[in-house]
């Protein structure tokens, strides 16, 4: 039985359907599922296609933000108010991926892809999300990550985090061979609250470290108090690959991504990335 | 498995096609409508032959659902030329040596046009990111980029200003 398309104007009926027919897919920008159809892995089941404009909106009021599931990269790329996230935008796809490429899905995305994810995580970031009818419910980052990983159906409405307070709080950085797109060898996400001073509750986290993005857990107590300084940074590069378990790819292998982490942490805390 | 239709403005035209309710943007174009301009290449994403403007904004035909484009705005590389007359960009691909096997041309060309189209004078690095997600295999790119930016000098002074 091919392929079959439904479209709904309201999210909670969109998670409706999904929570009741575990054969539909939905579609958002079409750049993780198109290519499942296309390539022959999305062969049968239903297509389920959004129009609720909310899906797609961006707010920003004071320090909240929130980034409808529905907004592309190219979204937040047109927005001066999420110039923090720019880089983390940029590293996904080329233009026109960009256009069509979605928030909700980068969090589905596997590794090497879901550079954008590895942002949200470093911020601590929570994913709305509606499992059948009903209001969205606050899901933390890293536990809706485990989720997918366990396959769990749900729809993402949108993602929560609050603004970093001071600029040059936040850095990203993806290394990849190809330049300016390629896929990653690795990313580095990294929410460094008072690195002008002394940091306290750092949130570092790596993309294509292992099958899903991983928060850096020995980098951020390595950096818990410390200044950005030669001896900060050294303690941050010696707890790099606590945790880590990349994969080999046709991009690298896992050998060359443990080399090559610490010493990317440590210009990206350096600020010579 | 009943078709659905869709109907969209193709290169400034009305038309209309029935589809396969998970078809591409791009089976309808070139199995539908016979436009043959926008190639398939890898279906992934990831070489950009297959490169549209919807409603101005560049695109993978691959990727994008066909039924969403329904009262949408689809230009492709077919609809370029004025008639006999070709796009500034088309002209320098030629004189520049931009083209040698031709698989990538059309998503070059079509990126290419999405650039100009908002940035009428780019810089060199605008236009590197600009084709970031077009492959081409042959001319290492250096001809298309000196042929998108000899392409933008040929543009009237006041969209350059």
């Amino acid at each position: 039985m091919p392929l079959a398309l439904r479209v709904v104007q309201s999210l909670s009926e969109a998670a409706g359907i999904l929570a009741a027919d575990s054969r539909t897919t939905l579609l958002s920008g079409g750049t993780l599922v198109m290519r499942d159809v296309n390539e022959g892995r999305l062969t049968d089941g239903t297509l389920l296609r959004v129009t609720d404009p909310a899906w797609r909106q961006i707010q920003v009021s004071g320090t909240r933000i929130e980034l409808g599931a529905g907004a592309t990269m190219a979204a937040i790329l047109a927005s001066r108010e999420l110039g923090f996230l720019h880089a983390a935008a940029r590293a996904v796809g080329g233009p026109a991926i960009r256009n069509m490429a979605t928030i909700g899905g980068n969090l589905f995305a596997a590794a090497p892809y879901g550079d954008f994810a590895v942002a949200l995580l470093a911020l601590d970031a929570q994913v709305m999300v509606l499992a059948g009818y009903g209001s969205p419910r606050a899901v933390p980052i890293e536990e809706f990550l485990a989720g997918r990983s366990r396959g769990e159906a749900r729809l993402v409405a949108s993602v929560q985090f609050n603004r970093p307070v001071a600029p040059g709080d936040f850095r990203f950085l993806k290394v990849s061979r190809v330049k300016p797109k390629g896929l990653s060898v690795l990313s580095i996400a990294a929410h460094l609250p008072g690195h002008a001073s002394r940091i306290g509750q750092a949130r570092v986290a790596y993309g294509a470290m292992g099958p899903l993005p991983v928060r850096a857990r020995g980098v951020e107590r390595a950096l818990e108090g410390k200044a950005l300084d030669a001896n900060g940074i050294a303690a941050a590069r010696a707890a790099a690959l606590e945790g880590v378990q990349p994969v080999t790819d046709a991009i690298a292998s896992d050998w060359y991504r443990r080399e090559v982490l610490p010493v990317h942490l440590g210009r990206l805390l350096a600020n010579q990335s | 498995m009943a078709k659905v239709p869709v109907q969209f403005r193709l290169n400034g035209s009305d038309r209309a096609a029935f589809a396969d309710p998970a078809d591409s943007l791009l089976t309808v174009l070139r199995r539908g409508l016979n436009d043959f301009g926008p190639k398939y290449g890898c279906g992934q994403g990831t070489c950009g032959t297959c490169s549209v403007l919807i409603d101005g904004e560049l695109r993978l035909a691959c990727l994008t659902l066909a039924a969403s484009c329904e009262g949408a705005s689809v230009e492709t590389v077919s609809g370029m030329a004025d008639g006999p007359n070709l796009h500034p960009l088309q002209n320098a691909f030629m004189e520049h040596f931009a083209a040698q096997c031709g698989f990538c041309t059309p998503g070059m060309l079509t990126a290419a046009k999405a650039l100009l189209d908002r940035n009428p004078n780019p810089s060199r690095e605008d236009v590197i990111d600009a084709i970031a997600g077009n492959i081409c295999r042959c001319t290492g790119y250096e001809p298309i980029i000196q042929a998108i930016l000899a392409a933008a000098r040929t543009l009237p002074a006041q969209r350059r200003s």
